[in-house]
């Protein structure tokens, strides 16, 4: 550590005023990220606390973990089980880092660039924001996604979500979502449909719980699951994630954790995680009191069911909390959470074009999130004006 | 029966929103929606002239000028479809007129800060495509009403939501070059793509 910290003091004045300004972020950047600022305020506001963005991030990194390992685990299970092998715990783990690897590599390096060129040519500093989304973006495709669409897609995600409002701090909707949003809609072959789930022979068809779901009409939708002989859909093997699926999303069990670990620390709202479950709950109990009046199966599905399936508590708990594009009222964040929790169901239900809706969900809630604040914020002082009326 | 008109006004509002599915009225929505109390104005001055313009000229139509809709006066061969847009856009201007007149009266304070926007709601296509899209797609009386009137709120929730965002936008960072109109025409981009959640809903 002390040789570093003295090879950052010998190359500061190069970076500050040297030959080197143009890439002073860079060095901010290096420097900030290995040791804690000395910099003391002139003026008030002096209140210092160790939590500062970097150590947000860095929780919320280790609250993805559990899920990060758990997709890489069932990356190799899922193609061990395509290709009909016999394989260990630590086997399945190092087959699916060999596949995530380049896929986080690439999207690091991506939003790095991005990130570098507008710290250099608006000369602000580099922000850590995209320690969290260069991690998620790699967590929200399926395995199988070419790489050169990761570029593309990171690059939309953190152009037009990101660095045109600002950057860190400053952003309307996740730049995550808005990345695998872009995949959707313009690749949709690659990461929608039965095959992109598992790295399985040409030809393998593996339907996700939803996608088996959605595709018959009069059914009833647990029987259905049940039904399934390729993979094992019961809901206690959902709840623990062995399931094709983008690589992170289909353990309820590891984001469970990671959850928790948000929560104590206050990372993530809660407000917004319970509003969320159950909105999901809800509105999957007022479908199935209506599914005898249609033939749709989707309809049918328990709310139980509806939790562990898809992406949604990966969204609810990873992508809705994010404290930048949520609402930012107490009261804000209630409503935020429920809606996401309905239109999920909404959009998986009565939507045949999409057969989940998570993503869509909390992008569209990301768009209300500013109209519910205000709205709040004008009640808030319209009680507070009756209350000094008197 | 109340299913129909409840699946059409949902379409009218979510599934076929008139600014982010057809990207009719961006002018007015560009320019008003930078503050969220005009912005409700706006949207409700087009909630009323949609609801009011979408039946009437659908009478109209059906009674004047569609082909063979004179039969009632003796005149079966008559089509005066040629003069739709025109009649529509007076009927149109006459509505906004009555709007410009209320609000003036009651709400002056609104009046001034909507300016020249509010009388060139008369030219908004979004009202004029309200009228055009109900003769395309032969809605009956009563659709024409929901439709016209689920129009108006899509219009309403897209350009409050709109001027909400860009009220938060004040503390964001944007380039210069792209500050105000800009960054709002990528905004509506995002947002029409986070509307198409609901597209491909059919209730």
């Amino acid at each position: 550590m002390k040789i570093l910290r003295k090879l950052s003091e010998k190359v500061e004045p190069s970076f500050k005023d040297g030959p080197l300004k143009l890439f002073y972020p860079i060095y901010e950047m290096m420097d900030t990220l290995l040791f804690n600022t000395d910099k003391e305020n002139d003026t008030a506001p002096f209140i210092r606390d160790s939590i500062d963005l970097k150590r947000v991030m860095t929780i919320v990194i280790f609250a993805l973990l559990p899920a990060f390992f758990l997709g890489l685990f069932n990356i190799g299970y899922q193609q061990a089980l395509a290709f009909g092998l016999e394989r260990g715990l630590l086997a399945n783990l190092w087959f699916g880092l060999k596949v995530m690897l380049p896929i986080v590599i690439v999207s690091y390096a991506t939003g790095a660039v991005w990130e570098v060129l507008f710290a250099i040519v608006r000369k602000h500093e580099v922000d850590e924001g995209f320690l969290v989304t260069g991690l998620l973006i790699p967590m929200i495709v399926p395995p199988t996604i070419p790489l050169w669409q990761v570029v593309v897609a990171t690059s939309f995600g953190m152009i037009i979500a990101k660095m045109v409002f600002g950057g860190t701090g400053m952003n309307i909707f996740n730049p995550a979502l808005t990345t695998r949003a872009f995949l959707f809609f313009a690749y949709p072959g690659k990461i929608s449909g039965d095959s992109v789930w598992s790295l399985a022979p040409d030809g393998f068809t593996g339907a996700t719980p939803l996608a088996v779901t959605a595709s018959v009409t009069g059914g009833n939708a647990t029987a259905l699951l049940d039904g399934v002989t390729q993979f094992d859909y019961s809901w206690s093997n959902m709840f623990i994630g062995l399931i094709p699926g983008s690589i992170s999303e289909t353990s309820a069990l590891a984001i469970f954790i990671g959850a928790i670990l948000l929560i104590i620390t206050k990372i993530g709202s809660w407000r917004i995680m319970v509003g969320g479950v159950l909105g999901l709950l809800g509105t999957a109990l007022l479908t199935n009191l209506l599914s005898g009046a249609s033939t749709n199966t989707m309809l049918t599905l328990p709310p139980h069911y509806h939790l562990v399936m898809g992406g949604f508590m990966f969204g609810i708990t990873f992508m809705a909390t994010d404290p930048v594009t949520a609402a930012h009222t107490n009261t804000g964040r209630w409503i935020y959470g429920i809606m996401i929790g309905v239109i999920t169901v909404v959009v998986r239900s009565l939507n045949p074009a999409y057969p989940e809706g998570t993503m869509l969900a909390i992008l569209l809630m990301n768009a209300f999130a500013p109209l519910i604040d205000y709205f709040v914020v004008q009640a808030n002082i319209k009680k507070r004006v009756a209350r000094y009326a008197q | 029966m109340l299913e129909h008109y409840l699946s059409l006004a949902v379409k009218a509002i979510f599934v076929e929103n008139i600014l982010l599915a057809y990207f009719l009225g961006m002018c007015s929505f560009l320019a008003i929606s930078k503050k969220v109390e005009t912005s409700i104005g706006l949207g409700l001055a087009v909630v009323f002239v949609l609801s009011i313009t979408a039946p009437v000229n659908w009478l109209l139509h059906t009674y004047l000028l569609k082909e063979g809709a004179l039969s009632w006066a003796g005149l079966p061969d008559l089509d005066l479809s040629y003069l739709n847009f025109i009649v529509f856009i007076a009927t149109i201007a006459a509505m906004v007129q009555l709007v410009e007149m209320i609000m003036d009266r009651f709400a002056p304070a609104l009046y001034l800060s909507l300016g020249i926007f509010l009388p060139l709601i008369a030219v908004n296509c979004a009202i004029l495509g309200g009228s055009l899209f109900l003769v395309e797609r032969n809605y009956n009386l009563a659709e024409s009403v929901v439709f016209g009137f689920g129009s108006g709120i899509g219009f309403f929730l897209a350009i409050t939501t709109m001027a909400a965002i860009r009220h938060r936008l004040r503390y964001s960072n944007v380039p210069p070059a792209l500050r105000g109109l800009g960054i709002t025409m990528l905004l509506t981009g995002l947002l029409s793509m986070t509307f198409m959640a609901f597209s491909g809903i059919d209730l």
